[in-house]
């Protein structure tokens, strides 16, 4: 078996003779020498990844203002930054919506807008203390008149993501992109073939203390991300840099319609070919990971799979869903990805990035459980009416009428002879018809598109299907459509004054 | 070649489209059409040797006609390559070209999709 020793390869690296190739030119080069010929030839093999990495923060020291101020709230062009931590030291998320721009300007644009020498406006509050008199503050400040800018991003690089699809009739706007209704398109992130944990599944080489390219400086893994779940091949790393060495070039603010900001991050793990088995796991391609593509139109913890495909069916841009040929984009950029590996590899061959050893592996076993909720909310089942009065479509507008003056609802779902739901009506429909003089049938003028719930859903997401849809009432159906209830927002309301 | 239509709310109600295709005899195709209370805004292909004569033709009714030749608009300083728009796009404005993201503007209709789907908001409607 051919081995090679860690500071072999970064003797090579300072003398400038190191063998570097991205992990897009690696599987050719084993299939072409074999694992043993690819250790002998090649010395590292550096990865990229640029994608949406929601999870990420900086630690920000203000330095202390005269007289001092203990910070307990900072607004960073008013945008909030976590101010519970000692005097002047303050945590800005990624995610963090502006309190002026909302969604439009977050966490990320403050990020962005530092490292392109932007200067920001800070307003602090503080609790007035006999150490720490003041209690307001305001100042303008630049990325060097930060003491310490601290990148410290819980969960990055996942070393694959889930596909995203929908299978609801509306569009979702989704931290996935747009996904439209009935399948219409299929959105996926990720580097596939570049990825930095896909290279190293079985963390041969990454471990804690690894260093890596963090969006243009030299960080490290400080050790297994949030949720990293490597017995599923989900794993992530928790990292850190300094965020004066980045560049803007990898690090981009973004904002997904009617989500969210976001933080698009690149990173680049260079992998020493220390023995055969780095050579085999840096030889993977983007057919040999697969993913899920999961229904985002399950508006559910646990979503449904539809199928599993490999990185290279969604990069072919076409993915069979049901019969259905649908199209398929990513979110992540492999454009920027390689950019982040050929930079890593350059540096690298300059002598300018050497690797080092873990001090630790990352853990083989990971935990990403579902929340404990210790307050169980009902289901639409629990609060539903049972009484439901249903009508067919071909009742007159009178007969309904008067069910709806005799009855509970001013709704009544229409269904078919076996019993399925075919549309609703509504008092507001009939005094239409009544109001327009004709006198018709329930089947001509109820509404046919009908929002439904299912009795096993939880009433959250019942209250949104009214809100989005500024509706007061759902028939709820069984698996086979058939209508077993109906829901109000009065059954919801009477939940709600109950609980107080 | 695409054709805007604005239509102003007193001629809403006439059939301007049907009339125009009697008139020329173009073989148009309506591939976006918005029209409500105050006014509508339609969206035609049009075969390329019929566009003049089309473009008068509703002019004359009192349509203001705008050619979309460069509808979307992209900042390329903006612009990560993502394909966020790829696949969101009705008409196949937008595919890989190696991993960069390239468009044919002349199949955009003015929806809108791709703008609000863009995470780096690099994307513009001309006319919005």
């Amino acid at each position: 078996m051919q081995e090679k020793s860690l500071s072999e390869i970064n003797e090579r690296i300072r003398d400038g003779s190191a063998r570097v190739v991205t992990a897009e030119e690696m599987p050719d080069l084993v299939d072409e020498l074999g694992p043993a010929g690819a250790v002998r030839e090649v010395d590292v093999v550096t990865t990229g990844t640029f994608g949406a990495m929601c999870s990420s923060g900086v630690f920000l020291n203000l330095g202390h203002s005269d007289p001092p101020i203990k910070i307990s709230r900072a607004m960073l062009n008013k945008v909030e930054a976590y101010g519970g931590i000692a005097a002047v030291d303050v945590f800005l998320g990624a995610t963090q919506p502006s309190e002026d721009r909302g969604i439009e300007y977050g966490g990320a644009h403050v990020m962005e807008d530092l490292i392109s020498g932007k200067q920001i406006e800070v307003d602090a509050y503080g609790a007035s203390t006999d150490c720490y008199p003041q209690i307001e503050l305001e100042t303008s400040l630049r990325l060097e008149d930060f003491n310490e800018a601290i990148m410290v991003n819980p969960r990055n690089a996942y070393q694959r993501y889930n596909a995203a699809t929908n299978s609801s009739d509306s569009t979702m706007h989704t931290y996935m992109g747009t996904l439209l209704p009935r399948f219409g398109n299929i959105h996926y992130s990720g580097a596939g073939v570049l990825s930095p944990l896909s290279n190293d599944p079985n963390f041969d080489y990454i471990g804690i203390g690894t260093r890596i390219f963090l969006a243009g400086a030299q960080g490290y893994v400080m050790g297994p991300g949030t949720q990293h779940n490597p017995q599923n091949n989900f794993s992530t790393l928790m990292v850190t840099g300094d965020m004066k060495k980045m560049n803007n070039r990898f690090l981009r603010a973004a904002t997904f319609h009617k989500y969210g900001p976001s933080l698009y991050l690149g990173i680049g793990i260079p992998i020493p070919i220390l023995n055969e088995k780095l050579a085999r796991s840096t030889a993977v391609r983007d057919r040999d990971i697969t993913v899920p593509v999961v229904d985002y139109g399950i508006a559910r913890r646990d979503r449904p799979s539809l199928k599993i495909v490999s990185y290279e069916d969604l990069k072919s841009g076409m993915i069979d869903i049901n019969g259905k040929e649908v199209s398929a984009s990513s979110l992540s950029s492999f454009h920027v990805a390689r950019d982040v590996a050929a930079t890593l590899k350059e540096q690298v061959e300059k002598g300018e990035f050497l690797l080092s050893c873990a001090v630790e592996p990352l853990p083989r076993v990971g935990s990403s459980r579902p929340m404990k909720q210790t307050k169980e909310s009902p289901n639409v089942g629990d609060v539903m009416s049972r009484d439901v009065v249903t009508v067919r479509e071909d009742i007159q507008v009178e007969e309904a009428a008067k069910l709806i003056v005799g009855g509970s609802f001013d709704h009544l779902p229409v269904i078919s002879r076996d019993g399925r739901l075919m549309g609703i009506i509504t008092a507001w429909d009939i005094s239409k018809a009544v109001a327009g003089g004709k006198s018709s049938r329930i089947g001509d003028i109820m509404t046919r598109r009908v929002y439904s719930v299912k009795a096993d859903e939880p009433i959250e997401l019942a209250a949104r299907t009214f809100d989005t849809h500024s509706i007061s009432a759902m028939p709820v159906i069984d698996r086979d459509n058939k209508v077993i209830g109906m829901i109000t927002s009065n059954h919801l309301s009477r939940l709600f004054a109950r609980r107080r | 070649m695409k054709l805007m239509l604005h239509v102003a709310p007193g001629i809403v109600r006439y059939p301007l489209i049907a009339s125009v295709i009697l008139e020329t005899n173009a073989l148009v195709n309506i591939e976006r059409a918005s029209i409500d209370a105050v006014s509508g805004e339609i969206v035609l292909e049009v075969p390329p040797d019929k566009c003049q004569e089309v473009k008068d033709a509703f002019e004359r009714r009192g349509v203001r006609v705008v050619p979309l030749e460069i509808p979307v608009i992209r900042d390329e300083n903006e612009c990560v390559h993502c394909g966020a728009c790829v696949s969101i796009c009705p008409t196949g404005t937008f595919r890989f070209e190696d991993w960069r993201v390239v468009a044919d503007s002349g199949k955009c209709i003015q929806c809108g999709a791709c703008v609000v789907g863009c995470p780096q908001r690099a994307l513009k409607l001309v006319l919005k």
